[in-house]
């Protein structure tokens, strides 16, 4: 166990070492930081002076050294738009997009864990044509589309939720639903189809044989087990969460990080568009290292190789 | 076999084509017996069509503004027009025209940036898989990196930079939509490459390259065209919301994201803008969805989904 989590921790040296080779390159290589951050009436003394200010008059791998021993430091830079070091902004952005995300994952599980099980047991029925048809239908509908539409609904026409901000419980409500219900979709179908390959086990047979209650069989024996791969699928879904508070947070003027970076994006901010880029990595490398973890404890059959 | 044996010439060539065509006919006959899998494929030709001939289809030029004729309600509400079937944006411009133009742009950076992030990835776990070891090492590691940046934030980053566009938007969905190809694919060369006949290649003297791309790339098409078409579905979506943030397609070329993104402020009072457009996004990747759902239980009865 011990040395499976070394070598785990191993493997996140170099992964974390290529996100900065790719974040360094987005930035320097493709792009002219200077133009991105000057206003078009800036004249060459100024671009001079802050390409010198930015070291960018330097060689590429000088540059590039520079920015790691920065890194290593904390520091990712300047937020010219707030004037501060970059870091510190996106992480007090960081409890919003988390209380979004729980919210969602809450939702997700709401309507997937009993939709799941109904149509795995009764296969084939009308409901589980239902569900399952709902489950494509959740996967195929653009979340930012189902945003506008609740607050159509729910905002316009009924006028029972407020269109955006956040603070009460009833903020919470449409974006949770909006960032949610494609994670319902994929949930439900996963929660199905390994439920379904559970009930077709000895050991259900065993249970059924005996003469135990469908209800017992169901709950304690199948859906149990069935919850393994959906628990580490869903960890491992942490990527698709993050990146759909980037649009949930837009369309409800969620005060996140998803906000803050799509501002930092449309303003030319970098320094803040870089911070949250390596949080972001970092988050989703630790979900997916737990992710692993997880599943190893779950289901003692597998081992630490 | 033994009838090619006696006249070659002749019957070799007819042999195979009966073959394809039994191949055909099979597939056709597995595809109308899903009945899902036969609306995928009605939705997707529907669409196509649009796609093709949206000059002859839209009834309006999709950019033409008629302040006169702004907001318009669909024609069957009050106030609508029968030339504005499914009603007009807030500069007068025809929603049916402009739903039937954008699937040119859906399809388009769709299918090309798809068969970019195939290529890419394809080779790459081509590569990955047959040689192991450290090359193995740094491309998985490299996979991990890309996996750890959400899709939507890397393009939006790159877009930002390098600036919006029809083409960079392509070449970037491309680019970043890779890995999932390379590890699909990785992990069945290493199962493949153990096989006899990749052996019996080897003993004979065939090149690595030779092994890789006339043995053992035949054998991952079917993964290939199945990841492919979902991945269609998802770069639609991916397309849409970057062009619903403003960095993916830009005006005045229409896009069904760019569509919802105007509508997005009328919402209050001509919902329509906003509706129809993310109708089409989503019965357009249902159709796909379907489509391949279909495909991945045909092609590779491995990957079938329980209870299908």
């Amino acid at each position: 166990m011990r040395q499976y989590i070394v070598k785990a921790l191993l493997q996140f040296i170099p992964v974390m070492f290529l996100i900065t080779l790719i974040v360094f390159s987005l930035m320097h290589v493709t792009g002219d930081p200077v133009s991105l951050m000057l206003s078009d009436t800036a004249t060459d003394e100024d671009r001079e002076i802050l390409t010198k200010a930015l070291g960018l008059d330097q060689p590429m791998h000088i540059q590039y050294l520079k920015f790691m021993g920065n890194l290593l430091q904390g520091d990712f830079g300047t937020s010219f738009r707030y004037n501060q070091p970059a870091l510190p902004i996106v992480l007090e952005r960081l409890p919003a997009s988390f209380e979004l995300a729980i919210a969602a994952m809450l939702v997700a599980t709401v309507i997937s864990i009993p939709l799941g099980i109904w149509s795995a047991t009764k296969r084939n029925s009308i409901l589980d044509v239902f569900v399952t048809g709902g489950a494509v239908l959740g996967k195929a509908m653009p979340s930012f589309w189902l945003g506008i539409m609740l607050i159509l609904l729910f905002a316009v026409k009924w006028k029972t939720l407020p269109v955006s901000g956040h603070g009460s419980f009833k903020h919470l409500i449409l974006p949770a639903i909006t960032l949610g219900t494609g994670i319902a979709a994929e949930m439900t179908r996963l929660i199905r189809s390994s439920l379904l390959e559970i009930l077709g086990q000895d050991y259900i047979r065993t249970a059924r044989s005996k003469g135990l209650m469908e209800m017992l069989v169901i709950y304690k024996h199948a859906f149990r087990n069935s919850l393994i791969p959906v628990v580490t699928i869903m960890a491992l879904q942490t990527s698709v969460l993050i990146g759909g508070t980037l649009i949930t947070e837009t369309i409800f003027s969620w005060p996140g990080m998803g906000q803050l970076i799509i501002q930092a994006v449309n303003t030319r901010d970098m320094a803040i568009v870089q911070a949250a880029v390596f949080v972001i990595a970092l988050l989703v490398i630790i979900s997916n290292l737990l992710a692993d973890l997880l599943y190893r404890f779950l289901d003692p059959r597998i081992k630490y190789n | 076999m033994s009838a090619s044996l006696e006249t070659p010439a002749a019957s070799v060539p007819m042999q195979q084509t009966n073959r394809r065509a039994g191949k055909l006919r099979r597939g056709v006959r597995s595809l109308l017996k899903s009945k899902t899998g036969t609306l995928g494929l009605l939705i997707i030709v529907a669409i196509t069509f649009m796609a093709v001939f949206a000059g002859q289809l839209a009834p309006q030029d999709p950019a033409k503004q008629n302040v006169a004729q702004r907001l318009k309600p669909p024609m069957w509400l009050e106030g609508g027009k029968p030339d504005f079937p499914l009603g007009t944006d807030n500069l007068g411009r025809d929603i049916l025209s402009r739903i039937i133009y954008g699937s040119q742009v859906s399809l388009l950076v769709g299918i090309c940036s798809v068969i970019i992030a195939g290529l890419i990835g394809v080779f790459l776990g081509l590569v990955s898989g047959y040689f192991g070891g450290w090359i193995d090492m740094v491309i998985m590691r490299i996979v991990d990196a890309f996996l750890a940046i959400p899709n939507i934030l890397f393009t939006l980053v790159i877009l930002s930079v390098l600036g919006p566009g029809l083409v960079t938007l392509i070449l970037v969905l491309g680019i970043t939509n890779w890995t999932n190809y390379a590890r699909i694919v990785r992990g069945e060369v290493l199962s493949i490459k153990e096989r006899d006949f990749v052996r019996a290649a080897r003993s004979v003297g065939a090149r690595d390259a030779r092994i890789i791309f006339t043995h053992i790339l035949p054998n991952v098409v079917s993964s290939f065209i199945v990841i492919s078409t979902l991945s269609v579905a998802t770069t639609i979506i991916l397309e849409a919301s970057l062009s619903f943030l403003g960095l993916g397609i830009q005006p005045p070329t229409v896009s069904w994201g760019g569509m919802l993104s105007d509508g997005r402020d009328y919402v209050a009072t001509s919902w329509w803008i906003a509706t129809f457009p993310g109708l089409a996004i989503t019965l357009t990747v249902l159709g796909i969805i379907f489509l391949g759902d279909w495909l991945r239980d045909v092609l590779d009865p491995r990957m079938k989904q329980n209870g299908k």
